[in-house]
This record gives C-alpha cells, sequence and structure tokens, in this order.
C-alpha cells in the first residue's frame, strides 16, 4: 500500500475530486494547508507599504491507494491539477504498513 | 391593552403638551429647529468613535482586534465622565489664565444648564457641551492607532485621561473657547484640524516612537485581518462626520450646508486621488487604500468645512491623498517608526496640510468669522501666517506634553506588555478574551 500525499491550488480541489471519484477512489482526507515552493509567496501593498506574504493557502490531500493504482492515481492528479505556472505544487508518496477500517476491524488493502 | 395604551399616550401627550406650553410661556431663546440639528449631530459625531473601533480593528492583526477595539469603546466611558467632571470646564469655562484655560465654574456641569450660551444662542448649552464630548472622546482614540497591538491597557488609560486632560482640553480652549489666546490671534479651526487631528496625529507618533516598534516589525507581514471592518468603519466616520463638520455650525443655517458640502466633496475627492496613485504606482487599486482616501479626505477639510468654497474643497481633497500616501509610504519606512494604523500619517499629516490650506481657501464671504481672506482668496499671507504658526504651536504643545506624560508613566512600570504577551495577543493577554475562537489551529497561520 502506498500513501500519495498531494499539495495542490486551492482551486484544483474540486477538479482532482472529481477525477478521483470517476477512477473509483472514494477515501481521501483533504486538509487545508500553508506553504511556499518556488512561487515565494506574493507581494501585497498595504497603504503603498510592500508587504510580502511568505506562505500561501494550498489545499493537501492524502489518498492510500493499493500499488496497481499508484501510477494511474498519479497521472490522475498530475494532470488535473497542473497549469504550468509556479506554484502547482508538489506530490510524495509513502509506503504505508498497515491499514484497518475501525468499523469492521478489516486489516490491509481490504480495508481501504 | 388597547385601552391601556391609548390611555398611556394621552397622558404623554398632556405631560408634551404641557412641557411645550411651559417652553413657549418663558422667552427663552432656544430654537427647536437648531436644536433638532445639533442633537442629530451630536449622535452623529458619537457614532464615530465605534465606526473608528471597526475601522481600527479591521487592520490589526486577529489576535489584536478586541484590544484594539476596546481602547476607542473604553474611551467613551472614560472620557464621558472625565468631560463632565473636569474637562468641559478647562475647555469652555469662563476664561481663567489669561488665554490658557478656563476656570473651573463648569466642573461637573455646574449651571451649564438648559437655557443657550454664549458659544451658541440658540440651543441648550448642555447640548453645546454634549457635542463638544463627542470630539473630545474620539480625539484621543485617534491616537490609539499609533500604538496599536503592544501597550499597556493600563498605561493606555492612565495616558489617555491625562492626555485629554492636559493637552485635548486647554488646546480647545486656546482656539475654540472664549477667550482662548489662538483664537484672539485668528486662527482658522472650524471643526478640529488643528484640536483634533494634528494634536492627536503627533501624539501617536511621539507615543508610537517612544513605546517602539511591535516585535517584528518589518520582518513580519502584519497585513490588516478583516478590511471589510475597515469600510464599515471608513463608512461610519464619513457618515458621523457631517455632524462633525456640519454641526460645527451650531445651528441649523446656510453654514452648516455649506460645511455639509465641502465635507463630502473633499472625501469623494481624496478617496478618487488615493485610488489613482495607488494604481499607478502599483497596478492594483484597494479598497484599503479607498476607505483611508475617504478618511484623510474629511480631516483635511474639517479645519476648512466652513470656511472655504467647492472648488478649493475639491482641490483640498485630490492633495491630501498624495500629500499622506508619501508620508506613509516613504516617510514612514525611511524613519522607520511604528505608527501600526497610521493616526500620525493620516491624522497629523492630513490635519497640518487641512490647516494650511485654511490659509490658503478661507473666504470671508463664506464665513466672516474669518478676519481675512486666504492666500489664494486675495488675502495676502496673513491668515497662511497666522495658521502656519498655530499648527507649529499645537505640534510643539501635544508633543511635548505627550512626551512628559508618557515618561512620567514609565517611571513607574513599562509602556508595553511582555515579548510573550505580545505574541499570544493582546485579546488575550490583556483582556482574556478571543475574537475568533471557531477558527482552527490551520488557519492562525493565514496572518501570523
Amino acid at each position: 500500500m502506498k500513501k500519495i500525499e498531494a499539495v495542490i491550488r486551492p482551486a484544483k480541489l474540486e477538479e482532482v475530486k472529481e477525477a478521483l471519484n470517476k477512477f473509483n477512489i472514494n477515501g481521501i482526507t483533504v486538509s487545508q494547508v500553508m506553504g511556499c515552493g518556488l512561487q515565494k509567496g506574493r507581494k501585497e501593498y498595504i497603504r503603498g507599504v510592500e508587504v510580502t506574504m511568505n506562505l500561501l493557502p494550498k489545499i493537501k490531500i492524502e489518498i492510500v491507494t493499493d500499488e496497481r493504482r499508484l501510477n494511474d492515481v498519479l497521472n490522475i492528479i498530475t494532470e488535473v491539477s497542473r497549469t504550468g505556472e509556479v506554484g502547482d505544487g508538489k506530490i510524495f508518496v509513502h509506503d504505508i504498513e498497515e491499514a484497518i477500517r475501525i468499523r469492521t476491524g478489516e486489516r490491509g488493502e481490504s480495508a481501504l | 391593552m388597547k385601552l391601556k395604551l391609548l390611555s398611556l399616550s394621552v397622558s404623554l401627550l398632556t405631560i408634551l403638551s404641557l412641557s411645550s406650553a411651559v417652553y413657549a410661556a418663558d422667552s427663552s431663546p432656544v430654537n427647536t429647529g437648531d436644536t433638532s440639528f445639533m442633537f442629530v449631530s451630536t449622535i452623529l459625531v458619537f457614532l464615530m468613535t465605534p465606526g473608528l473601533a471597526l475601522f481600527y480593528g479591521g487592520m490589526v492583526r486577529k489576535k489584536n482586534v478586541l484590544g484594539t477595539m476596546l481602547h476607542s469603546f473604553t474611551i467613551m466611558g472614560l472620557i464621558s465622565i472625565q468631560w463632565i467632571l473636569i474637562g468641559y470646564t478647562i475647555a469652555f469655562g469662563p476664561d481663567a489664565f489669561g488665554g490658557l484655560l478656563g476656570n473651573f465654574s463648569f466642573a461637573g456641569f455646574a449651571g451649564v444648564g438648559v437655557d443657550p450660551s454664549s458659544y451658541a444662542g440658540t440651543i441648550p448649552h448642555e447640548l453645546f457641551a454634549m457635542y463638544q464630548m463627542m470630539f473630545a472622546i474620539i480625539t484621543p482614540a485617534l491616537i490609539t492607532g499609533a500604538f496599536a497591538e503592544r501597550i499597556k491597557f493600563p498605561v493606555f488609560l492612565i495616558f489617555t485621561l491625562a492626555w485629554s486632560t492636559l493637552v485635548y482640553d486647554p488646546l480647545a480652549h486656546w482656539v475654540w473657547g472664549s477667550g482662548g489666546w489662538l483664537s484672539k490671534l485668528g486662527a482658522l479651526d472650524f471643526a478640529g484640524g488643528t484640536v483634533v487631528h494634528i494634536s492627536s496625529g503627533i501624539s501617536g507618533l511621539v507615543a508610537c516612537i517612544m513605546i517602539g516598534k511591535r516585535k517584528g516589525h518589518g520582518k513580519v507581514p502584519m497585513a490588516p485581518h478583516n478590511i471589510p471592518f475597515v469600510l464599515i468603519g471608513a463608512a461610519l466616520l464619513w457618515f458621523g462626520w457631517f455632524g462633525f463638520n456640519g454641526g460645527s455650525a451650531l445651528a441649523m443655517n446656510g453654514l452648516a450646508i455649506s460645511a455639509f458640502v465641502t465635507t463630502n466633496t473633499a472625501a469623494a475627492a481624496a478617496l478618487l486621488s488615493w485610488v489613482i496613485i495607488e494604481w499607478m504606482q502599483h497596478g492594483k487599486p484597494t479598497l484599503l487604500g479607498a476607505a483611508t482616501g475617504a478618511v484623510v479626505g474629511l480631516v483635511a477639510i474639517t479645519p476648512a468645512a466652513g470656511f472655504v468654497g467647492i472648488v478649493p474643497a475639491i482641490i483640498i481633497g485630490l492633495a491630501v491623498s498624495p500629500i499622506c500616501y508619501f508620508a506613509i509610504s516613504v516617510i514612514k519606512s525611511k524613519f522607520g517608526y511604528d505608527d501600526a494604523l497610521d493616526a500620525f500619517g493620516c491624522h497629523g499629516i492630513g490635519g497640518i496640510w487641512g490647516a494650511i490650506a485654511t490659509g490658503l481657501f478661507a473666504d470671508r464671504s463664506i464665513n466672516s468669522y474669518a478676519r481675512y481672506n486666504g492666500l489664494f482668496v486675495g488675502g495676502g499671507f496673513t491668515q497662511l501666517g497666522i495658521q502656519i504658526f498655530t499648527v507649529i504651536v499645537t505640534i510643539v504643545f501635544a508633543a511635548g506634553m505627550s512626551f512628559l506624560i508618557l515618561k512620567a508613566i514609565s517611571l513607574f512600570t513599562s509602556l508595553r506588555v511582555t515579548e510573550k504577551e505580545e505574541e499570544d495577543g493582546l485579546d488575550i493577554s490583556q483582556h482574556g478574551e478571543d475574537a475568533y475562537p471557531q477558527f482552527s489551529v490551520q488557519e492562525t497561520f493565514n496572518i501570523i
């Protein structure tokens, strides 16, 4: 099992959710995060005084999937979230040791 | 039930008609039109201080919004009482020390009463005193923008009380009180350019320098946490300002309407000119800029409102925004003082421009209280000179007294909260209240 951790633009959340849903990925966890990468924040002017906002709001999606579908999921998220501008985000993949469905006690891939 | 209500209203009517009969019987010169107008003007100016609480509250970070709003709101309590007990008599009591102070005969509003006074011959004296109270309330509230986000609450209370008594009240006497030395000199300040705006702005500058910068100033972003609040505040200020400037005619007459027109005109012109500069400089017009522009326009027209015509009002408004914008974006950055919400940049600088502009555009055909026409109305340099002198006197007096008051307080306690308290925010550390408790931990990253 693998966990996909994708940090994306907030505006892309709905499209990503919809694409994953079509691919029968039903379990996702979404959180609001702040972050910066190459984009380096943005400038605002407050009464003419420059203020740099270093951290920008992003959305983090976490999905745990079996390894057979991993590449497809990664492709979907990459394609849908891409605008080609800096600030599109990043995806990280982790190994997952175990998964348990709390309701039934099922373990492993059947718990996903 | 209905019958009861009916009999109640009948008896109320009887009381009302009886009292008006009593009223008509004595030959009081109270004019009901003027009195109604001044009553409405008074409550309009009253509303400006809660408006200022919103204006300032929106501009601070979310951890300081309650502390900032409480500054303005507390002053409504504190100065209402101070004004009745000693403030009014120092400012408007019969002159006692050669134009420096009023004597204490009106202490506790003694002898103020409902008959008209020499200040306003057609309205009850108490109404005039209440109208002036609202000015005495908002003026120290303006200062709080300079030292926002780091002052200790008890220090703020003592400073405000001392400042009102030792700076505002005497200054109001000099400019507006009977026998005040600046008014005898011919200084023109229709609704408070010097007494209200320059005095508070300069004192804010002194206070923010003495108290020191906010922790992280210039390093961490300190963006306004709620610009919609700022807009509501600015709108309430603008609305209330019609009473502030229009009411300064002290009667419902042509002068009041003339001041009403110049007030709105200058605010409108300044709003536009601020937005235009911003647009030119950084490519985007902002709401904070539009709100700020309107307020500095109102500041600038305040001393001139009842002395100038409409075209000068447009010029005063158009010019004030570039002046204040320059002061805030260039001078403030260059010298590095932390005037958190630009009390000095807006009220100090805008007030100085307004007071000087009064010397440029004062027109005796609009208000013959002015002894000379302004420079551009063919009156030569006399009025301009008086105005500049008054500005300098106000700056020196307000700055010096503010320095002394804060120096005296600092002998007993530190002026600012501890570093830890500042990090936690004044809301939690000074007041044990949280404005937005439902917000998640993650959102606190939004505005650090």
